[in-house]
């Protein structure tokens, strides 16, 4: 318990040496192309704005709005640094050194059991990663000594074990071994550096062949910004498991829509039924203010086990999402009225369907917008999560799929896919608030 | 249309701590109609609870109020009220604020843009009624208020400070228009202030309140009212007799807050 603890806590240390470090090449380049942007700039004659005669801006919120210069430099760098990191052939030339591919070769010395020494050469072909139809090393005929020389066929960033005495005159017999690579001795567990390589000698006195890998990115990890969109490109014409890219995507938006659809249909009501009646209010509040802050995630087991993998299991999680948040926004939208708007509309006639309806209603619509924005993020980021546990349809299923065959660029696609809608819900819904509640924050 | 009267209105209530209030006790009122009143008083003197009382948002302890033959027994349009602010409905132009009363009641619509549009020409907004409330200053404001209040002929319009949060020159341009609204529409109209000259200029009728418990103190009757309906408001404040009146009232309120201060201090 406390050894795990401990672990745990070392992890982190060293997490936040990393993520420091992300950040300050991260910040390293802002500063870097915000001095260049400034120095090209500063030779141009600039309108003088309002805001740009404030002398005093750090500490006034206002007059800090974000620079699009920026915004546009930090995406690019995100994309430099994949690049970078991946070894992307978009890059003009490689930054980082690439993994080595090609021929090597290096030779080992052996002792037999007699005590004689001899040395054999290796050839060593490091092919692409997947090329199977790569031209294969041939084992040469013969050679002089007792060690015969041998090939070894190698793919990129993997290792292969080479067993260099099997072949050798009496390399079978007990006490027959490899002493030295290119003259330096060698024992068990120990590497030696050989050109665009190491080799190693396992516990079991094999050599294993390790050609240089460098220190980007495998694919595997992290694919580079062109196989993804290819990769996009082939999901967009042909789908992935016999599903459309889109129509992945069409399931997730419907069981959101709907989700979110009867959230509201039946949150509001209840929220002003909370909002104005003090029986009601007490009715609701302990369930309301018990699952409120259960997250979604934590109901879809119960979901699953009461309505099984199915469309009305993921859509009901999902309505489950949005009531409590659409309550409690509908709620908060009526005690947000002024009392006296309530008072002045009653003095004007009002009866109370013409209060709910002409004072409360458009008076908590700015309250009602807040918690829709709020409850399609969580509907959003429930179904992706849901379509994770069970799905045959969906964003978050196809991303689960694709990882299980380590298909990194599919799922780097769908995380993509998911952040822009995710965004795109929530720059329609701030249209329709703006639209729709044209005095929040004025007045 | 009819008088109003406050017949005998006590207010107490509990606190939740334990102990009782006082806000108001044993009011008698007899307002006639047309009367232009105005109620002056410390804070806490139970004036903001006996306009409550008078709009039906609040139901008295004991007493009654009649509005002619009829008991007061909550909110109605016969007693508009106008707010000190934040009362406008914001999702609404100016035009539909005003028209809100007439519409409640089913008035068809040609009428009430009629309607909308006399009150438009008599709180001086006639441009404006298209113009949603935010794009409007606090004096427009309580233009539209007091037009939105007009719009359903109630018998006795109040006031809860309705002034109170304008700056000095706006506060003297509405201080007329109010004067020239009784004068052209025969309101009774109650107002609740905190300024002493405001309540001197604006009440036929100036009642003095006094706190703990809440209850009338002095009743004035002045001619200033009268005599500032569509003149200078600022030649009426010369008249002999104004300067004299705005120090006996100021003394006697400054005398109550002292009073209540020091029961506090030493409490």
């Amino acid at each position: 318990m406390v050894q795990e603890l401990i672990d745990v806590l070392v992890t982190t240390f060293w997490m936040v040496i990393g993520i420091t470090l992300i950040f300050a090449i991260f910040l390293g380049v802002s500063a870097l192309v915000y001095y260049v942007w400034n120095f090209i700039n500063s030779k141009k004659d600039q309108m003088r704005g309002y805001a740009s005669l404030k002398t005093v801006t750090f500490g006034d919120e206002s007059s800090v709005t974000a620079n699009r210069v920026a915004s546009v430099a930090g995406v690019v760098t995100v994309f430099l640094i994949w690049m970078i990191a991946t070894g992307s052939n978009l890059l003009p030339f490689k930054i980082l050194p690439v993994p080595f591919i090609g021929d090597t070769q290096f030779e080992y010395t052996a002792t037999n059991v007699a005590g004689e020494t001899d040395s054999a050469k290796v050839q060593v072909r490091v092919t692409k990663f997947g090329d199977t139809n790569a031209e294969k090393l041939v084992a040469p005929e013969t050679s002089d000594g007792f060690a015969k020389d041998d090939v070894v066929m190698v793919q990129e960033r993997r290792a292969k074990l080479l067993r260099a005495q099997n072949n050798d005159d009496g390399g079978k017999e007990k006490g027959y071994r490899v002493t030295a690579v290119n003259g330096q001795p060698i024992d068990k567990n120990q590497t030696v550096e050989i050109e665009n390589g190491t080799v190693l000698m396992t516990g079991a006195g094999s050599l294993q062949v390790r050609p240089y890998t460098g220190p980007t990115m495998e694919a595997l990890y992290l694919p580079p910004p062109e196989q993804v969109w290819t990769r996009f490109l082939q999901l967009n014409a042909e789908g992935y498991q016999g599903v459309g890219l889109w129509e992945n995507v069409m399931w997730s938006l419907i069981r959101v829509v709907l989700g979110f659809f009867l959230g509201c249909l039946f949150g509001i009501p209840l929220g002003f039924a909370m909002g104005l009646n003090s029986w009601l209010r007490g009715w609701f509040d302990p369930i309301v203010e018990f699952m409120r802050p259960v997250p979604p995630l934590a109901l879809i087991p119960l979901v699953i086990i009461w309505f099984g993998i199915g469309e009305q299991g993921k859509v009901s999680l999902l309505f489950l999402a949005a009531l409590w948040i659409m309550i409690i926004g509908a709620r908060a939208g009526v005690s947000g009225v002024n009392i006296s708007k309530v008072h002045a509309a009653y003095s004007l006639g009002a009866t109370k369907s013409q209060l709910l309806s002409k004072v409360i209603l458009p008076n908590s619509l700015p309250e009602i917008f807040t918690a829709a924005r709020v409850a399609m993020g969580v509907c959003w980021g429930t179904v992706v999560a849901a379509e994770l546990v069970a799905a045959e349809k969906g964003a978050g299923k196809m991303i689960i799929a694709a990882s299980k065959f380590q298909l990194t660029d599919i799922v780097i696609i769908g995380i993509i896919i998911i952040g822009v809608i995710g965004f795109g819900i929530d720059v329609l819904m701030r249209v329709a608030e703006n639209k729709l509640v044209t005095w929040k924050g004025r007045g | 249309m009819s008088g109003l009267i406050v017949d005998d209105v006590s207010m107490t209530f509990e606190l939740p701590g334990g102990g009782n209030v006082e806000a108001l006790k044993n009011i008698k009122l007899d307002i006639k109609e047309g009367e232009l009143i105005s109620v002056l008083g410390p804070s806490g003197c139970g004036k903001t609870t006996l306009l409550n009382i008078l709009a039906g948002f609040l139901a008295p302890t004991g007493g009654e109020i009649m509005l002619g033959e009829h008991r007061v027994i909550g909110p109605s349009s016969e007693r508009g009220m106008v707010f000190q602010q934040g009362a406008l409905f914001e999702w609404m132009n100016v035009s539909k604020n005003i028209g809100f009363g007439p519409k409640m009641k089913g008035t068809p619509q040609a009428e009430i843009n009629n309607r909308v549009t006399e009150l438009l020409d008599i709180v001086g907004l006639q441009e404006f009624g298209q113009k949603m409330i935010y794009e409007l200053s606090g004096g427009m404001q309580q233009r539209v208020a007091l037009a939105r209040c007009l719009a359903n002929d109630p018998d006795v319009i109040l006031m809860d400070e309705p002034l109170g949060a304008l700056d000095a020159l706006t506060r003297e341009k509405m201080q007329s228009l109010v004067l020239d609204i009784w004068k052209k529409t025969g309101k009774t109209i109650i107002l609740i202030t905190h300024s002493v000259e405001e309540a001197l200029l604006l009440g036929e009728r100036l009642i003095v309140m006094a706190p703990r418990p809440g209850r009338i103190h002095k009743q004035y009757y002045l001619p200033f009212a009268e005599l500032g309906v569509g003149a200078d408001l600022r030649v009426v404040k010369q008249h002999e007799d104004f300067g004299p009146k705005r120090d006996e009232i100021l003394n006697m309120i400054w005398d109550m807050e002292e009073e209540i201060m020091g029961r506090t201090e030493s409490a």
